[in-house]
């Protein structure tokens, strides 16, 4: 029978939400406290949802060793303690959470094939938060 | 369509063990959740059910009703319990969080006659949760 399984991991990182394509006035009313220069940060929780069959020797959809495995050395370690603007995925692109969510999920689509990977779920404070389920789903 | 979803807790003990397999890949597949004398969670269980407003009572569902079969089917069956030695599903599945909704799906699913079920999630802890629509 097939199930799915969410598992919530938390990194800390900074950003600044800028697009060189607008001016600066369009930019400060876009981002308003988003678009100070210095950068903010967040905790963010990252959920992780896969699917699968249930295995029937282990009771699992996958293994979580897998996947904290997986997301420990692939998307904590990239992200943690970082800021955002300073990785090449967001060398061109505005590090808002939604861009986040695309791609932490192109990562681990990419990445872990231990399950098929329904979506990824950031929350970027309590109050916000954001999901991806690839394109097929829009 | 609306959807109601109903929360409960309840805690148990586990261990997760395949007789089928030896001792060194139970305990290299199942890690500390191998150890035999078991050890607890305190789970937090989600039920959606899902259907029409009816327009008298303006209820997708019973709320009562729906909180009397989850305490009946559910949680009197697994709270404070060891799930492995107490509850029959688990003397041949291993109760992993997958397989517990799958269980508590198939207890509650022929019991709720007045609503349709749609969800059953259950976090084992606040960071990890498995749910089960129903699907073969």
């Amino acid at each position: 029978m097939k199930a799915h399984l969410t598992r919530r991991y938390m990194f800390s990182a900074s950003h600044r939400l800028h697009s060189d394509e607008m001016s600066e006035e369009e930019n400060r009313a876009t981002y308003g406290k988003c678009n100070n220069p210095y950068g903010h940060g967040h905790n963010y929780t990252v959920e992780v949802t896969v699917s699968g069959p249930v295995d029937g020797q282990t009771g699992m959809v996958c293994n979580l060793v897998d996947l904290d495995g997986f997301v420990h050395t692939q998307i904590l370690e990239r992200y943690d303690h970082q800021n955002l603007n300073t990785l090449s995925e967001f060398a061109e692109q505005v590090p808002t959470t939604e861009n986040l969510c695309i791609a932490i999920y192109d990562i681990v689509k990419r990445g872990f094939d231990k399950a098929h990977l329904e979506k990824i779920r950031i929350e970027e404070t309590l109050m916000n938060s954001f999901e991806y389920a690839g394109e097929k789903s829009r | 369509m609306v959807y109601l979803t109903r929360k409960a807790e309840f805690s148990a003990s586990h261990y997760y063990h395949n007789p089928a397999f030896t001792p060194e890949e139970n305990a290299r597949i199942f890690g500390k959740c191998n150890n035999p004398n078991g050890h607890g969670h305190n789970y937090t269980l989600e039920v959606t059910v899902k259907g029409a407003v009816d327009p008298k009572s303006g209820f997708v569902v019973d709320l009562k009703q729906l909180k009397d079969v989850m305490s009946r089917e559910v949680l009197d069956a697994l709270d404070h319990r060891f799930l492995n030695k107490e509850v029959p599903e688990f003397f041949t599945k291993i109760p992993t969080t997958e397989n517990l909704a799958i269980a508590i799906w198939q207890r509650l699913e022929p019991k709720l006659n007045a609503a349709q079920l749609h969800r059953v999630r259950v976090y084992e802890t606040p960071d990890l949760f498995a749910d089960f629509y129903g699907e073969a």
